[in-house]
């Protein structure tokens, strides 16, 4: 392990690379989805086959999923040495 | 073939791993690495069907009987052990080694068991062995792997219960496909599940494989539950409950490890999460199903190893496992980082890793059997893997913020064993042909159409979006979360103390009585039979003589007065 100077910041963490980042990923996000209007689609169950449909099942899914978890997690968190005592 | 050539493929493993503690450190190494090929080699000549037959106890056993399946996971299993063992390479403690390999050895046994005696005696050989496994963690995994073992064991006698009632009922102990007709076939499904991770009793496997050394999580998260998965395929193909079960355990494994702190607790949530997976698939039962099951066990037992291995890098020369203890490793570890990014994205399915051309038969077999909600349940949750496993593991441990630490590279062994492994990860996700070639049934599948990809891309992408904008309600806490576990580690140590305190007024009573009791006791024999007392000295003849005339001149008396 060596220590670096705290001034040398790493290009990555550089606040204007990760602006950078952000807008890159914006520009594959929207091009992921304008994709689905040029594709065949092939749907078992309809809605599956809509433009979009993967990118918002996909976030909805997420931001249902931490929600359950935060209300899990105000019911059953429990400090770390909970058992050892 | 001749039968001669026809060895149990994991006797080379377990014959390897009782030889290891007798090894020095050169030729440890190298009996380390080369059973486990000498045990590839074996799989591959074995024949289809019954090789070996022994008379048992009246019973026709067969403990080496192949097939497509059993190589499948034999081959699996044997590489693992490989690259398991080039990766703990400096591990100092020999034990964690002899018996990872009895370990893998095992769990070579039961895919190639064509009897179910064969298959309960490897099971409870792997039982023995993994908690030797999570002993070797150190003092702090003994606790931990007691519980382990008292899960195991008690899956265990819940398997044996249903093979003796099964063999009870037919007379033969030749393990093939079942259903769920009778009791002890119920019981044996139960304690197969037991293994496989299923909800309810998942906790011992958060509870007890990241208590394991840094080396012995990689060989623990490959075998027991993979076993389980293989013996459910061969044995329970089309159960319908297997189907809820399974989906059971991949929110599970989602949520829990959403709350999560500890990296490899992650990861052993995830493990839950994606077993899941494959029972869901056995549970629809169709060829896709099975083989899609099938497959998935492959790659993940690669890109689980993968992630256990890049965690166990960085725990290998940090000494630390909390996420909030990590982050920015990324400076320093550029290879770990890597490697675990690999398999952060396998284990998300995305396209061109391995994830991708397993998971997908799944979801796509659940499509073709027209099974609507397990369809859109599989689909949100392989958004939820990506959002737990895929960024969390990654993005907490290798960025975040900068923790300060800045470890190298683990040794050169350890990166090979990643290197090996990403390698496998990308080859088969590029390259499907030759994994599904060695699948159960020929699959009539191909993963790349746009439609297939774009849907996953944008299942994906979005749900790192979500992971970034909902960033500030993911920030771990010092906490762990309560799990069925607490029946056993709190609810019942409770309920035995309130019985404690209860029975006390009585049993301090009845102490204080014995004690009293033991004084005047030992008060009374010194008195009485003592060297001086009176009836333990030694008298005169004379006083014996005339007690002797006293007694009979009594005698007399009273025969004399009654007559």
């Amino acid at each position: 392990m060596r220590d670096r100077p705290s001034g040398d910041e790493h290009w990555l963490v550089r606040s204007s690379t990760i602006r950078r980042l952000w807008a890159g990923a914006g520009v594959v996000l929207a091009l992921v989805v304008a994709l689905d209007l040029v594709i065949d689609h092939h749907p078992y169950f309809g809605i599956d086959g809509t433009p979009g449909f993967g990118a918002w099942f996909g976030f909805g899914a997420c931001v249902v999923l931490v929600l359950v978890a935060k209300a899990l997690g105000a019911l059953l968190k429990r400090p770390e040495a909970y058992y050892d005592d | 073939m001749t039968t001669s050539l026809l060895l149990p493929p994991g006797l080379a493993l377990i014959a390897g791993g009782a030889l290891l503690p007798l090894l020095g450190p050169r030729l440890r190494s190298v009996a380390l690495l080369l059973a486990p090929l000498v045990a590839l080699w074996l799989v591959w000549q074995v024949p289809d069907g019954t090789g070996l037959g022994v008379s048992f106890l009246g019973l026709e056993l067969a403990p080496v009987r192949g097939d497509r399946l059993s190589r499948l996971f034999g081959t699996v299993f044997a590489g693992m052990s490989f690259a398991g063992g080039l990766f703990a390479l400096g591990q100092a403690r020999t034990s964690e080694l002899a018996a990872a390999l009895v370990y893998a050895g095992a769990a070579i046994g039961v895919c190639f068991a064509g009897d179910l005696i064969t298959l309960f005696v490897c099971w409870e050989l792997m039982a023995v062995a993994s908690t030797l496994v999570i002993w070797a963690g150190g003092p702090e995994a003994r606790a931990a792997g007691l519980r382990y073992a008292i899960v195991h064991l008690l899956g265990g006698v819940l398997l044996m219960a249903g093979i003796a009632g099964e063999v009870a009922a037919t007379g033969s102990a030749l393990f093939g496909r079942m259903d769920l007709s009778s009791v002890p076939r119920g019981l044996m499904l139960t304690g197969v599940l037991v293994n496989a991770g299923a909800v309810p009793t998942s906790a011992w496997l958060p509870d007890a494989y990241p208590r394991a050394s840094w080396s012995g999580m990689v060989f623990l998260s490959a075998f027991t539950t993979k076993t389980a998965v293989y013996v459910l395929l061969r044995g329970f193909p089309g159960t319908e409950l297997l189907v809820w079960v399974g989906l059971a355990m991949v929110f599970y494994g989602i949520v829990y490890a959403i709350l999560e702190n500890d990296m490899r607790r992650i990861l052993a949530y995830s493990i839950v999460n994606q077993v899941g997976f494959m029972v869901t698939g056995i549970g629809i039962g169709t060829d896709l199903a099975l083989n899609g099951a099938a497959a998935h066990a492959f790659t993940h037992i690669i890109y689980k190893a993968l992630l256990l291995m890049s965690a166990g890098s960085v725990l290998f020369m940090t000494g630390k496992h909390k996420c909030t203890d990590l982050g920015g490793l990324f400076r320093t570890m550029p290879v770990t980082t890597i490697c675990g990014i690999i398999g952060a994205l396998s284990i998300s399915s995305f396209p061109l890793t391995s994830g991708f051309v397993s998971k997908s038969m799944i979801s796509e077999a659940a499509a073709e059997s027209h099974l609507a909600i397990v369809w859109f349940l599989l689909a949100a949750a392989s958004a939820g893997v990506f959002l737990h496993a895929g960024i969390k593991f990654p993005w907490f441990v290798f960025f975040q913020k900068d923790s300060g630490l800045r470890p190298a590279d683990p040794p050169w062994n350890m990166q090979l064993a990643m290197a090996l492994c990403a390698l496998l990860c990308v080859g088969l996700g590029v390259l499907p042909a030759p994994l599904y070639a060695m699948l159960p049934s020929d699959p009539a599948y191909e993963p790349y159409t746009a439609a297939h990809v774009v849907f996953q891309l944008q299942l994906l992408l979005f749900s790192g979006l979500a992971f970034f904008l909902m960033l500030g309600w993911l920030q771990r806490t010092l906490t762990i979360t309560l799990d069925a576990d607490w029946l056993w580690r709190r609810f019942a140590w409770s309920v035995a103390h309130v019985a404690t305190i209860s029975v006390k007024p009585v049993s301090s009573a009845l102490g204080s009585w014995r004690r009293r009791a033991r004084v005047t006791g030992r008060v009374y024999l010194r008195r009485y039979h003592g060297p001086t007392g009176t009836l333990g000295r030694t008298w005169p003849t004379g006083a014996m003589a005339l007690g002797t005339i006293l007694l009979l001149g009594g005698y007399l008396l009273i025969f004399f007065t009654m007559g």
